[in-house]
């Protein structure tokens, strides 16, 4: 006892110990290797596949690829290029890239036209994406469709004008008339908008589209990559609000009402889109007026714009039937009408649930619009098919040109679904 | 909604019928009522002016006609001497064929992407999600169109396995896989107890679906047996039996042979064909439609609660039987509403069976027979009406199947 008195403890340190790395397997890149690929024997396996998978997808793609002639006039011309090298004949994009994009019959020299009403779609769509835009861009945003179609059909720009004018009036009778009761304003909207179309349509003198500013160019020209876009962009704007509506439709309680969009809806959804192209192109020219001419472009954009209707009516019933009874029953009780009611509390929110889904919808409907070249419309897919492929220059290019189609593709849908991801985190009101 | 207790009677206005909630409905379905009336007869005086202008009139006697073209990828007997009708029904069950393989198909390959895009490894899940990401982003037109080209480049012609020293041989010298298709042998009976082949077939379909039912009910014995004793007998041995013999026994009396095919001059013939354009088609549908599908599974691996992994794991399962007597039972439930909609989506996208010539119904009714006759509204209005009805029977099947897997709560 005493001893331990004079020498109470044998060691005693005087300092921290420094602190020691972590072994050398529990850091940096070895400790994630060690958990994420070769966490166990099956895992390990997993991981030895997968390396060789894209062993041999390099392999056999990245020669091919690097090796590309960018520069060629033919087919032929390529494989001298080429050797006995492997590698891919990109000439036939560079050649054939405004096929691809105009069609084959767009005359060269009004390029600028779509590529104008391209630009400007992306000002005009922009404040309707990103809503931190100043909301005086909606202006723009409300003009463009009328300005669009001038600038890639062409002709004379009375039409446009009338169909603007009318536009304007309606919205002007709707305002004045809806503040009183929201189905005067309807009717008389749509009542003032006829009159104006007719009459305006009728005041344009006959051959006003031939020594116009821009020529006209028939819609039977238009063609490649540009046609998809036209046709995804004019059937989705035109698609959400016909949605709405049914949605709406399908929702009321005046069975009338509901049964027709339950019918028009269940049989939209349950053909392919090929019989409603079918529809487009052979059969819905017998129900116009025998002297009218409805040209294969709006036929086709009627149809596909019925088609994506009805799924994100189907969507948008689900965003209305997701709502809280409570938002419906406390609209009631501020004494809404109905209008107001669905206007003010309940479609914002209804709309808000649905945007991926109707995201969804969209980027099915883009990625179906090549369907039209079954019809022997020639988007995208329909030059490659068919022209391009039969020509004797670049018959046998396959890989390139479908590659090329396939990335086009992927990068804007891609792109869609990248945004509709964004707005929901942004639009995320619940529990964060 | 207030409703007046004791409305007046007397003073009926005309404004009441837009103002006042009680009429207001039917005043709007008055409105709609004649609006839609109004658009039909439009819509129908326009189809008679235009249908007496081409001299033409909705008749189906068509049909009965010999529709005069081949069709090469068939199920039942046809030749180009058979009515349109017959064609019809070719293509009708070359749609249900495609759309069958390629539902079984795309549901493996849906259920092996989404389980192992929530897999541990790092660079497994990685993969799954450029497969899953590149399919679901690129139209299924282009991936039939570039399935379709890769089949008929990379496969060898019939031509290089003919001569000396063929460049391609057959598989086990019964299966050849050529650039048109897919030749393997036809199983056939030498001496069938029905004199067609359909009856015996249906009658070898028969004996499985016996063979199944019995089985049921071992299995269903076995687990009374286990219940009440606690000891659970052997079902593998009879089970085997039930399955085999019968099935056996049949396969000799009928006098089973294979019919193989063989190369002649310039093609092979005999046996069974699956050609190009279907095997396309069926890979496209069901690696494209696989990419929904895993989407669809991962998001149900992710709807049952983290407790139940935990639970499992406590009680010492091992990680892949946790997947598959724990999570994937409980989440096939949520995975089946979406499933549905899946097969019906393949169902109609086997329409695109046109851009890569397989005759389905679409090719042969909506195509050719169309394009000989010039009976578009006719043959558009028949297309319609088949898948139609095809999607309400997939839909109704699988809700009643959906009903009957998914969970009984209180």
């Amino acid at each position: 006892m005493s001893d331990q008195a004079t020498n109470p403890i044998a060691f005693v340190a005087e300092g921290t110990i420094p602190p020691s790395p972590p072994p050398a397997n529990e850091t940096g890149v070895i400790k994630w290797l060690r958990e994420n690929l070769f966490s166990g024997v099956v895992n390990s396996i997993l991981t030895v596949l997968s390396l060789i998978l894209i062993y041999i997808l390099l392999k056999n793609t990245l020669p091919w690829i690097l090796n590309g002639v960018w520069n060629a006039n033919s087919l032929a011309e390529c494989r001298e290029i080429l050797g006995d090298k492997t590698g891919a004949c990109f000439a036939v994009l560079t050649e054939r890239w405004p096929q691809l994009i105009y069609g084959f019959k767009y005359p060269v020299d009004a390029y600028w036209r779509p590529n104008l009403a391209f630009v400007l779609m992306l000002v005009a769509i922009a404040p309707v994406l990103f809503f931190d835009l100043p909301r005086k861009m909606l202006l723009f945003t409300a003009v463009y469709p009328f300005l669009a179609f001038w600038l890639i059909w062409g002709g004379t720009i009375l039409v446009p004008l009338v169909a603007l004018v009318g536009c304007i009036a309606a919205g002007g009778v709707f305002q004045k008339l809806g503040n009183n009761s929201f189905a005067a304003g309807f009717f008389g909207a749509i009542v003032t908008a006829l009159v104006i179309w007719n009459v305006g349509g009728a005041l344009i003198p006959e051959g006003a589209s031939e020594n116009a500013w821009l020529s006209a160019v028939p819609s039977r020209d238009l063609g490649g990559f540009m046609l998809n876009m036209m046709l995804g962009v004019t059937c989705v704007s035109l698609s959400v609000p016909l949605g709405i509506a049914l949605a709406l439709g399908r929702q009321s309680n005046m069975p009338l009402i509901k049964w027709v969009c339950v019918i028009f809806i269940e049989f939209i959804r349950g053909v392919p889109l090929i019989t409603l192209l079918f529809v487009a192109s052979v059969m819905l020219a017998y129900f116009f007026p025998p002297d009218s001419t409805v040209d294969l472009f709006l036929r086709v954009v009627i149809m596909i714009t019925m088609f994506s209707s009805a799924y994100i009516a189907e969507v948008i019933r689900g965003g209305l039937a997701a709502l809280p009874r409570g938002q419906y029953e406390a609209a009631d009780s501020l004494g809404l009408d109905y209008p107001q009611a669905m206007r003010l509390i309940i479609l914002p929110q209804a709309l808000k649930i649905s945007i991926p889904g109707i995201v969804n919808v969209a980027v099915g409907l883009f990625k179906d619009t090549t369907l039209v070249s079954v019809i022997s419309m020639f988007d995208l897919v329909g030059m490659i098919r068919g022209p391009i492929l039969a020509s004797t220059e670049w018959n046998g290019v396959y890989w390139e040109l479908l590659g090329f189609a396939a990335l086009l593709f992927f990068v804007v849908c891609y792109g869609i679904s990248q945004y509709s991801q964004w707005l929901e985190r942004r639009l995320a009101t619940d529990h964060r | 909604m207030s409703t007046m207790t004791d409305p007046p009677k007397a003073d009926f206005r005309l404004s009441m019928l837009i103002n006042d909630t009680r009429y207001r409905s039917l005043t709007f379905q008055v409105i709609a009522a004649i609006v839609i009336a109004l658009s039909i007869w439009y819509l129908g005086n326009n189809l008679i002016q235009n249908l007496r202008a081409a001299g033409l009139n909705i008749s189906y006697s068509f049909l009965g006609d010999s529709a005069g073209y081949d069709i090469n990828q068939r199920l039942v007997e046809y030749d180009s001497q058979s009515s349109h009708a017959r064609a019809a029904l070719v293509g009708l069950l070359n749609t249900l064929l495609v759309a069958f393989l390629a539902c079984i198909t795309a549901t493996v390959f849906g259920v092996i992407a989404g389980v192992l895009r929530l897999s541990n490894n790092w660079l497994v899940s990685k993969l799954m999600a450029v497969y899953v990401e590149i399919f679901r982003n690129i139209p299924v037109l282009i991936w039939i169109i570039i399935i379709f080209t890769i089949m008929t480049a990379v496969l060898p012609p019939p031509s290089a396995f003919r001569g000396e020293n063929p460049t391609s041989s057959m598989l086990f010298g019964s299966f050849a896989f050529t650039n048109r298709g897919i030749y393997f042998p036809r199983p056939e009976f030498a001496n069938g107890l029905f004199a067609s082949a359909a009856l015996n077939w249906l009658l070898v379909i028969a004996v499985l679906i016996g063979s199944w039912f019995v089985s049921g009910e071992v299995e269903k014995r076995a687990t009374k047996k286990q219940e009440e004793t606690g000891e659970r007998p052997a079902t593998l041995l009879p089970k085997l039996a039930i399955w085999l013999v019968p099935f056996v026994l049949l396969m000799i009396i009928m006098g089973l042979t294979w019919d193989v095919p063989e190369l002649k001059r310039f093609n092979f013939s005999g046996g069974l064909n699956a050609g190009g354009p279907l095997i396309a088609l069926w890979f496209a549908l069901s690696i494209y439609t696989g990419a929904f599908i895993a989407e669809n599974v991962r998001a149900g691996i992710q709807a049952i609660s983290k407790g139940q992994t935990e639970a499992a794991a406590a009680l010492g399962l091992r990680q892949g039987r946790i997947m598959k007597l724990v999570i994937l039972p409980q989440a096939l439930r949520v995975i089946i509403p979406p499933l549905i909609s899946q097969y019906l989506n393949i169902t109609k996208n086997s329409s695109l069976a046109i851009a890569v010539g397989y005759a389905d119904i679409t090719a042969t009714l909506g195509g050719i027979t169309l394009n000989q006759t010039g009976r578009a509204i006719e043959c558009v209005l028949l297309l319609m009406l088949f898948y139609l009805t095809a999607s309400l029977l997939i839909s109704t099947g699988m809700n009643i199947y959906n009903a009957s897997v998914k969970l009984k709560e209180r």
